[in-house]
């Protein structure tokens, strides 16, 4: 098939960007959306032009790392699958397709489609976590009795991959979803509940520093998750968040 | 505790406990509006009993005020605060896709409610004001009128087919506006969980009845009073 895209270009963080048209052609229908940037950027390299930046790692939708904001949606029209998984049998031939970076002022761009997402690491190192000696007399952690329902929704939360999907989607740019797995994930196992008050307190302020807004329930993050984390988790941080006042 | 209500999570909790007060009262509100339509002098009784009551008066009333002003207030600072948390917009964005122009539409939906709470001031709450604060007169009586005036002012009210208008308009959006905030303020404070259905129908029920009963009263009185 063949395409016009409309790539959000950009030398640096601090250069003016704007929308640059290209055209690709016999793009086969089974290749993945970032195989079509790949054939761009050789298309882009072989005129002696600077091909376009984007982030992409392990291309099997499980790290997290490839965005684009794909004709007004986060990962592109599909459901549940990260840019990497997403086909161009999505597309039809003579397509525009508009291709952009993730917005929010909390991931500012660096080049072209590539935004700068450590804001999540940081937000991480805030509480995400649980202190465990491993000095070699650490307990097995089977042997900590874990209902089937709480082990499932705590696995459930752990499948965010961080992308970040949730805050480019969100029209508030809202990090809350991210924040609320993240919580969920150890809140809801007993290892997590020693720090449980200071993680909430910890991630949100460190949320709340990064600069995201609020959440204003529109459930899009939800939606456009490719992972499917649920909106539950956003009610259960407030939850903890709450009872963490006292 | 002071803390709590700074970060971004503790603003939606206090959005959500003003809308649930808001939505409280609004159905107070409707229950007495109702009366009207099935007795002049119930409703004249209750409206007295509500306008001269010092309890409703001076602790119920500066209440709701502030509520009303707090639930406005915090919405156009979050709508600030979110619009520079998105920083640059999408030149291409399909919100269609993953939510509902209500829930994205909040602002607006708020806005009209706002514009419509004015007119309603202007209509019932300043007169009242003038009369009872100002010129002191808690008689509830008027000159020419049989009883007492509320059900008589009431009815003049919606004499007019322009501001009958005005309300339904006004209570549209106010449909829409609950139809996401209602489900919404459940969810800021957490208790959605394992619920969330129930709570989306019971949204949706209030969300429609009250609206379209407040509607309903309106041209109730328009029509009734005409002929």
């Amino acid at each position: 098939m063949n395409l016009t895209l409309k790539i959000w270009r950009q030398k640096d963080s601090n250069a003016k960007g704007q929308m640059v048209d290209y055209k690709v052609t016999d793009i086969s229908e089974h290749m993945s959306f970032l195989e079509m940037m790949d054939v761009l950027n050789e298309q882009l390299i072989n005129a002696g032009e600077e091909p376009v930046a984007f982030d992409h790692d392990c291309r099997e939708g499980i790290c997290g790392m490839c965005s684009m904001y794909i004709n007004g949606e986060a990962h592109g029209p599909d459901r549940g699958v990260t840019t990497c998984q997403l086909h161009m049998r999505m597309f039809k031939d003579g397509d525009t397709i508009t291709i952009e970076p993730f917005r929010a002022a909390a991931f500012p761009v660096i080049k072209d489609l590539v935004v700068d997402r450590t804001a999540f690491d940081r937000i991480q190192h805030a509480g995400g976590y649980i202190s465990v000696n491993t000095s070699g007399n650490t307990q097995d952690a089977n042997a900590i009795p874990i209902s089937k329902h709480a082990a499932d929704e705590a696995m459930d939360a752990a499948t965010c991959i961080g992308c970040g999907a949730c805050v480019a989607t969100c029209k508030n740019s809202s990090a809350m979803l991210f924040v609320g797995a993240k919580v969920s994930q150890y809140a809801l196992l007993p290892q997590g509940q020693v720090e449980a008050a200071d993680r909430v307190r910890n991630m949100v302020a460190q949320m709340d520093l990064e600069g995201f807004g609020n959440c204003t329930n529109t459930g899009a993050c939800e939606i456009e998750c490719p992972k499917g984390i649920s909106l539950d988790n956003i009610a259960r941080m407030n939850r903890e968040l709450m009872k963490a006042q006292f | 505790m002071s803390g709590f209500f700074k970060s971004s999570i503790g603003r939606k909790v206090a959005m959500a406990l003003s809308a649930f007060f808001l939505m409280i009262f609004l159905l107070q509100h409707f229950a007495i509006n109702l009366l009207s339509v099935f007795s002049g002098d119930i409703f004249n009784e209750v409206s007295h009993f509500m306008g001269t009551n010092w309890l409703i008066q001076f602790v119920m009333q500066p209440v709701l005020i502030f509520g009303v002003v707090f639930h406005f207030i915090m919405g156009f600072i979050l709508e600030i605060k979110n619009k520079k948390a998105k920083g640059v917009a999408y030149a291409k964005n399909n919100g269609a896709a993953n939510s509902t122009w209500v829930s994205r539409n909040m602002i607006y939906s708020g806005l009209v409610i706002l514009a419509f709470i004015l007119l309603h001031f202007i209509d019932f709450w300043f007169p009242e004001i003038n009369t009872k604060y100002i010129q002191g007169d808690w008689s509830g009586v008027h000159e020419g009128v049989e009883g007492y005036r509320y059900f008589h002012e009431l009815q003049e009210k919606f004499v007019n087919p322009a501001r009958v208008a005005a309300y339904i308009v006004a209570f549209v959006f106010l449909a829409l506006h609950l139809l996401h905030g209602f489900t919404s303020a459940f969810q800021s404070m957490g208790a959605t969980a394992g619920r969330k259905k129930t709570l989306q129908n019971i949204g949706k029920a209030y969300s429609i009845i009250i609206p379209a009963g407040f509607i309903i009263i309106a041209l109730y009185h328009h029509f009734n009073h005409i002929h």
